[in-house]
């Protein structure tokens, strides 16, 4: 397969980007997006360390850099925008499961980094999501010291809520809803930690504190607001139902009522 | 033995060992806590885990990670599960049936203490991991659930669904995020450890690169923590995530920290078959599916050749005609027998010419039978994730037709040597989870590596760190002016101009990947002495190759991942020189390590446990030098060391 590549190409956070086109040809089919995208790099090392590709006036800006890691659509690190879509034109996966199969044999395709003023780029394709961890850090835990639990099965929990709870728990903090929704809101990231918390017995004790928290570090953070387009649930590499963002709003207002 | 190789093991009864050790361990008091700083580098269930416990009481941490974030430390692709003694399922489980098995599954290759050790603090990982919220997957009446894995006869790993490495590293993350937010510990994310900082035979701190701005950072403290996972990646093609590197280990190593057993690799079973030469990464499939799917290859060479042509479907082949070969070989484990046995099973029908696919190097994972027996949704809730993962990558639903296999590079049982404090031969410096040796012997039981991870950083290492601390309190915090910092970074900034200087035209990913090709020809599932020396030879050649030919573009002073790459394998190199060294010493059969010249009449691995009865520590002598071998000698006291039996 054969592809025209429009990449979003950009130094550093201060520097203006732009889009570059690059022409690539000899993709399987079974390819991932992501071996795609390394097959154009080892294209552009070439032809940057070769001075007749130089002087025939290659002006590559060197290898693209993007976020990447364990290729198998858990670790949450790949980030791309693709044809206008979060992770690409395939439903629920991240980009490194997406395959280029999905593409048709000659198309010219789009890749820019996640657009949101929470998520400054970095480089080219990788963004900054530090964002995300601060939100965590304000209240996405169970303040339990190690050595003080008691007997795991003393805690019994009925079957379909830990299903609940584990639905929102797999959550891989991709950037995807933020990246997706117009507001630039991180709801769905905010409500699959809260939920799957909340759904416990063991995370009752700081519901409110956790809620009030994170939505305040949320909202501090510049993230936008949420207007229920549910754009998030549809980009959602794991599915995550926007369900949840109805009970972080539950939790939330309680913890208001409450203060 | 080494004198500085002692292993600290505590006298008495197996089961008192660990509790002596604790009551023997000097204490710090809080006030003094305060003063002392510790260095965590790596944030996977080990890193994470260690900094946050050591955080809670009250010591000064800074934790490095290489992501952007440390939720993405590869612990976070574990599926399967996690082991613990509980005996929640009356199936007669134990403490020390946990041991047991673990001892043997490494094939009397790992420490004995060592192993009790972690049997004994599994039931607290459960416990701990449950208060931290990891939604577990529960029974109806809301207990928790089991499954069984590879190698075991009990059900004694707890999963949440085929994503329990994700949760276990998201309750890490979250103690940690929790101990950040209290001030204890500082978090360095896009930072990558480059040197370890020795002063006066001690560790004292580190120099790292900040991957952002390229500027070399550094980093002082009263003692170390390397916790940066395995070294798999040498192979190029790995499960493996792509960011995974042996580094900070070769570090060390050159620093003086002796490396163990660095032979012991484990091949697993179960991952998609390489599907072109575009690939870069392989993706397991869990090892939980070998509870329910049975894999087979079928018996005549003309099915096998109509499968290859596309002519027939594997779900045609009549159940006569098909060798389910590991229950054939092994009737009492049958499709759970350990991953060493099951891979070299794998290979051994491939080989024979049995391989299903177009490059016959692929076996059947099936769950027709399953299916048949339990239902579509019992299996859905079971395997679903898996399956699914399994049909976007290869377009083919394990539904209607089972699941392609082949064994593949997942998981280094070798490492850094460490004593039973998790101290390395290097005073203050300490390793831990997958970068340390110290538990699995020559291969590593499903579900073991996150029991490992986490009893390491919970319970272990916050203990034991406090023997060398109550001896440092009063020194003050380390100058990071010293000449001893100086020169760690004038060594390192020398490493990266002279990459940028070479100026070749070959990519770091091309030459990775003829190293990973010598690697898995010549010190994969089989080994022998000729393909060990050749590999020796080839990969001095090739690393000469990316001395004059390869192409670092870019500067040091930006985000540039092919200079993070090319300092990577540098060091992977020396690994597959140093994985090849040991398995050239290692002239038996064990575990992972299949010696061609040592094995039954049968092709079972044979052990030579007359001669090779010890770990393997090697120490760095200098560049281009021979490294000098250490031998811990491995005493049973407690059980009877047998041939590893999974036939009857």
């Amino acid at each position: 397969m054969e592809f025209n590549l429009k990449i979003w190409r950009q130094k550093n956070a201060k520097a203006k980007g732009h889009f570059e086109t690059y022409h690539i040809s000899g993709i399987e089919e079974d390819a991932s997006f992501l071996e795609m995208l390394d097959i154009l790099n080892e294209q552009l090392i070439r032809e940057g360390s070769d001075p007749v590709a130089v002087d025939r006036g290659c002006q590559s800006s060197g290898p693209v850099s993007f976020d990447h890691d364990c290729r198998e659509g858990i670790c949450g690190a790949c980030s791309l925008y693709i044809d206008g879509r979060a992770h690409g034109p395939d439903d629920h996966v991240t980009t490194c499961q997406l395959f280029m199969r999905h593409f048709k044999d000659g198309a010219t395709i789009t890749v820019e980094p996640w657009r949101s003023a929470a998520f400054p780029v970095i480089k080219d394709l990788v963004v900054d999501r530090r964002a995300f961890d601060k939100i965590l850090q304000a209240g996405g835990f169970i303040s339990v010291r190690t050595g003080s639990a008691q007997d795991a099965n003393n805690i019994l929990i009925p079957h379909d809520k830990a299903e609940e709870s584990m639905d929102a728990a797999a959550c891989v903090g991709c950037g995807a809803c933020v990246a997706t929704c117009k507001n630039g809101s991180a709801m769905l990231f905010v409500a699959a930690r809260v939920s799957s918390l909340a759904l416990l017995p063991q995370g009752r004790p700081e519901a409110k504190r956790r809620a009030r928290a994170m939505v305040a570090k949320m909202d501090e953070l510049g993230f936008g607001n949420c207007t229920n387009t549910r754009a998030c649930e549809m980009e959602c590499p794991k599915g995550i139902s926007v369900a949840h963002i109805a009970r972080l709003n539950r939790e939330f207002l309680n913890a208001k009522f409450s203060e | 033995m080494a004198e500085k190789m002692i292993s600290k093991i505590p006298d008495g009864p197996l089961a008192e060992k660990w509790t002596k050790r604790k009551s023997e361990i000097h204490l710090v008091s809080p006030n003094n806590k305060r003063k002392l700083e510790i260095i965590v580098v790596g944030t996977g269930l080990g890193g994470a885990s260690a900094a946050a416990s050591l955080g809670e009481l009250g010591y000064n941490v800074k934790i490095f990670c290489i992501s952007d974030t440390p939720r993405r430390a590869h612990s976070i692709a574990a599926q399967g599960g996690i082991n613990a003694a509980k005996n929640y399922q009356n199936d007669n489980d134990s403490v020390y049936r946990l041991f047991y098995d673990t001892i043997k599954g490494g094939d009397y290759r790992a420490r004995e203490a060592n192993v009790y050790r972690l049997a004994e603090v599994s039931a607290s990982i459960i416990d701990q991991c449950v208060a931290q919220g990891i939604p577990f997957a529960r029974e109806y009446g809301g207990y928790l659930a089991n499954r069984s894995f590879g190698g075991v006869q009990v059900s004694r790993t707890f999963y949440a669904r085929g994503q329990t490495g994700q949760q276990l590293l998201l309750g890490a993350y979250a103690s940690l995020n929790k101990e950040i937010a209290a001030g204890t510990v500082t978090s360095y994310p896009r930072h990558e450890m480059l040197d370890l900082v020795i002063i006066n035979g001690e560790a004292k701190g580190i120099i790292a690169r900040n991957l952002v701005t390229g500027e070399l950072e550094r980093f002082g403290a009263h003692a170390v923590v390397i916790a940066t996972g395995g070294y798999g990646n040498t192979y190029f093609l790995s499960t493996n995530a792509m960011n995974s590197n042996g580094s900070a280990a070769v570090q060390c190593y050159k620093k003086g920290a002796f490396f163990a057993n660095p032979c012991f690799a484990q091949i697993h079973p179960t991952c998609i078959p390489v599907h072109g030469d575009q690939q870069c990464k392989l993706t397991l499939m869990s090892e939980s599916l070998r509870n329910d799917g049975r894999i087979w290859v079928p018996k005549k060479m003309e099915d096998v050749e109509k499968l290859r042509k596309h002519e027939i479907k594997p779900s045609q082949i009549a159940e006569e005609d098909r060798d389910y070969y590991l229950e054939r070989r092994y009737p009492a484990f049958g499709n759970l027998v350990p991953r060493d046995v099951a891979s070299r099973a794998a290979k051994e029908r491939c080989d024979a010419g049995f391989g299903v696919n177009e490059t016959g190097l692929a076996v059947f994972l099936d769950f027709k039978d399953a299916i048949k027996r339990l239902g579509h949704q019992k299996v859905a809730e079971r395997y679903g994730n898996l399956f699914d993962m399994y049909e976007k990558i290869t377009a083919s639903s394990p539904w209607e037709e089972p699941m392609m296999i082949y064994p593949a590079i997942h998981y280094t049982m070798g490492g850094i040597w460490v004593d039973y404090d998790l101290q390395t031969t290097i005073p203050g410096l300490y390793a831990i989870g997958e970068a340390n040796f110290s538990d699995h012997g020559g291969n590593r039981l499903g579900a073991s590596a996150l029991m490992q991870g986490l009893a390491d950083g919970y319970f272990i290492l916050p203990v034991t760190i406090g023997d060398y601390l109550s001896h440092k309190f009063a020194e003050p915090k380390t100058d990071i002016s010293a000449p001893e910092f100086d020169a760690a970074e004038k060594a390192v900034q020398q490493r990266i101009d002279s990459l940028f200087a070479i100026k070749g035209t070959k990519t770091v990913d091309s030459i990775h990947k003829e190293l990973g090709h010598i690697m898995w020809e010549y010190v994969g599932m089989a080994r022998n002495e000729e393909g060990l020396k050749t590999a020796i030879a080839k990969i001095e050649e090739l690393q000469k190759d990316f001395n004059e030919n390869v192409c670092v573009p870019g500067s040091q002073y930006e985000f540039n991942q092919e200079l993070e790459k090319a300092l990577r394998l540098q060091d992977f190199f020396e690994i597959g020189k140093l994985m090849a060294f040991d398995a050239l010493n290692r002239k038996e059969s064990c575990g992972g390590h299949f010696r061609i010249e040592s094995q039954t009449e049968e092709g079972e691995a044979k052990r030579d446990d007359k001669h090779f009865m010890y770990v393997a520590a090697w120490e760095y002598k200098g560049e281009g030098k021979e490294p000098e071998l250490h031998k811990e000698p491995l005493n049973y006291e407690f059980i009877e060391v047998k041939t590893r039996n999974y036939k009857d």
